[in-house]
């Protein structure tokens, strides 16, 4: 019997600041196959892992919205090249986690790798569709220039494992932001898979952390906090009005799902974003 | 055996017995000093490591939590050891000493500011008749290397300035080379003119090299009269770790109960978060008790820190995390 060995089974761990920790609690819980196979251990992340990923979102925010529009947008073409490279691992884990057919599988992975292109493309057009030069009555130019709103938590889609992952997340990225991602509590496996592959694809550390547990506990944290600066809802509608009432304590930006495509608009990519508009002086 | 009148005798105070009558010995000579550091038994460097690390896990929560913040507060030597230091900076420091959280009046103040001692006058007219007390290096801190001289005339000027305490480092090139007199000497000399002022003595652990080391100089420091030892400058690539406090901390308990004499303990440089701070205060409260814990005898030098400890006071009132620029930066 040579040719037998041992199952390396695999623990999904979070990813915080680059790196892919178990949770501070010990804690971890079983994920389940849509058709209710056992799929693996995955971290169960309490109140402590959020507040070390905000540090840490906060500590590389700079940095990213301090490097150019160009080089975000390499960063984020990277990340297609890593998850195309990768695509079947990722389709079969969409199979797994939302009991689809490896076909429409195929085709949920393939839509979201074109979104991970099509917001690596975004980065360095924001600047000249959502700012401009305004009219003024004077000697003057006057921008209006979008800039990034911070760290923003973004509570994902509990149902779509992977297409609402990659909206959610990199629409906030794109504009410069850095987020801390409650994942679909029931189906985290893919995104948790996208997050190993952000780590080989030059972010720096602490751009996407990824928290992996229970939305119920861990939303009202993040909403809570004061050192975050937007809430993406899309993941908790039912929690919504609860959880904008948290947020409103430090007056965060708030998305909040209301039945809309938010996908097939510019609506994500606005969500995240302030204006901050310059006077000039002209001819000097 | 004759049982010594005591003084400490409480269940909280770790067993730590400190005796009314003994003193502190004289010494006479390099030779008397060199018999006293030799009979002090050597450190177990892996037991006092291990023992650290152990005591770093202890969780302290809510109440308890909330008081070793307060506490941890009104132990902090606001520092600013900069060359880029200003007036305007020494200002607002002290300010913020004096009232470390300007919408709360049940923030206690801090223990001291920290300045160099071209700043101490500053420091005094700002801080006036306030509790905070002006702390100054001095003794051509951070290296001292300068004649003993200038370092007597460094902690001259401090002290006519209004410094109430003096932060003096030693000699290490002395102590390593094994003139143990110099070091010696020098703390005396230095501890002459402090006059009132508090004498803290700066081992500089992290060039001290072993944890041997650490102990005897904090014997030397204490018989030379300091008040406090303290762990480091901040400027060295080592500051203080829970290891070598654990040593100093021992070296403190063994001196008060041989001479009677409490000795404070400074932990400084490094230590930033609350976190770090309360792991402080635990090995304090086990390794010499509950009389230590108070600004009259352990001390943080830090600058960072305290506004860490106000984020962790309000989460803790709030209940949610904080924004950490909710605090001036200086």
């Amino acid at each position: 019997m040579s040719d037998r060995r041992l199952d390396v089974r695999k623990t999904y761990k979070l990813l915080i600041n680059g790196a892919f920790p178990r949770s501070e609690s010990g804690r971890s819980y079983e994920v389940a196959s849509a058709k209710g196979a056992f799929l693996g251990n995955v971290a169960l992340g309490s109140r402590k892992d959020v507040r070390d990923a905000v540090v840490a979102a906060r500590a590389a925010q700079t940095k990213w919205w301090g490097a150019t529009a160009y080089n975000r947008g390499q960063v984020l073409y990277r990340l297609a090249e890593m998850a195309e490279s990768r695509r079947d691992e990722l389709a079969e884990h969409v199979t797994l986690a939302e009991g689809v057919s490896a076909k429409s599988a195929q085709v949920v992975v393939s839509r979201a790798i074109d979104r991970v292109v099509w917001y690596a493309g975004w980065t360095d057009k924001i600047a000249q569709v959502m700012g401009g030069t305004n009219p003024v009555a004077g000697p003057f130019f006057n921008f209006s220039v979008p800039v990034a709103s911070g760290v923003v938590a973004v509570i994902v889609d509990q149902n779509s494992s992977l297409g609402g992952f990659v909206d959610a997340v990199l629409a906030p990225v794109c504009a410069g932001n850095t987020v801390v991602v409650l994942a679909s509590e029931r189906r985290p496996i893919p995104a948790v898979l996208l997050g190993e592959m952000t780590a080989t694809s030059d972010f720096p550390p602490g751009v996407i952390n990824i928290i992996t547990g229970r939305t119920s506990e861990l939303a009202p944290v993040l909403a809570a906090h004061e050192d975050v600066d937007g809430l993406d809802l899309t993941g908790a509608p039912e929690e919504a009005n609860e959880l904008a009432l948290l947020a409103a304590g430090s007056i965060k930006r708030v998305l909040r799902p209301d039945g809309r495509d938010l996908d097939a608009s510019l609506r994500r990519l606005r969500a995240f974003i302030e204006t901050s508009t310059v006077w000039h002086t002209i001819g000097q | 055996m004759t049982t010594v009148p005591l003084r400490i005798v409480r269940e909280t105070d770790r067993g730590v017995r400190i005796p009314l009558a003994a003193t502190v010995p004289t010494v006479e000579s390099e030779a008397q000093l060199r018999a006293l550091l030799a009979s002090l038994s050597g450190v177990d460097a892996v037991g006092a490591e291990a023992r650290a690390a152990r005591l770093a896990t202890r969780s302290i929560k809510k109440s308890t939590k909330l008081a070793a913040i307060n506490l941890a507060i009104s132990m902090v030597d606001l520092t600013t050891l900069e060359g880029a230091d200003t007036p305007g900076r020494v200002s607002s420091l002290c300010t913020k000493a004096m009232r470390p959280d300007p919408r709360d009046a049940s923030v206690p103040h801090a223990a001291a500011v920290c300045v160099y001692p071209d700043l101490v006058a500053h420091a005094r007219a700002v801080l006036a008749d306030s509790p905070v007390k002006v702390a100054s290096v001095a003794t051509a801190f951070p290296s001292g290397r300068a004649s003993l001289h200038v370092k007597l005339l460094d902690v001259t000027e401090a002290v006519a300035a209004g410094a109430d305490e003096i932060d003096m480092v030693i000699d290490r090139g002395a102590f390593l080379s094994g003139r143990i007199g110099q070091v010696f000497d020098e703390i005396v000399a230095v501890r002459e003119v402090c006059g009132a002022a508090h004498l803290k003595v700066i081992l500089e652990t992290g060039e001290l090299v072993t944890y041997d080391n650490v102990r005897r100089a904090s014997w030397i420091a204490m018989l030379g009269g300091a008040d406090f030892i303290k762990t480091s400058t901040g400027k060295a690539a080592v500051s203080a770790t829970g290891s070598t406090a654990l040593v100093m901390l021992e070296a403190v308990r063994d001196f008060a109960e041989q001479t009677g004499r409490v000795v404070g303990v400074k932990v400084a440089g490094g230590i930033r978060t609350t976190k770090d701070a309360i792991r402080y205060l635990v090995l304090v409260n086990e390794t010499v008790g509950a009389t230590w814990l108070s600004p009259d005898y352990f001390r943080f030098g830090a600058s960072s820190l305290l506004n860490d400890l106000l984020m962790q006071r309000l989460k803790q009132h709030r209940g949610a995390y904080v924004r950490p620029d909710e605090f001036s930066g200086d």
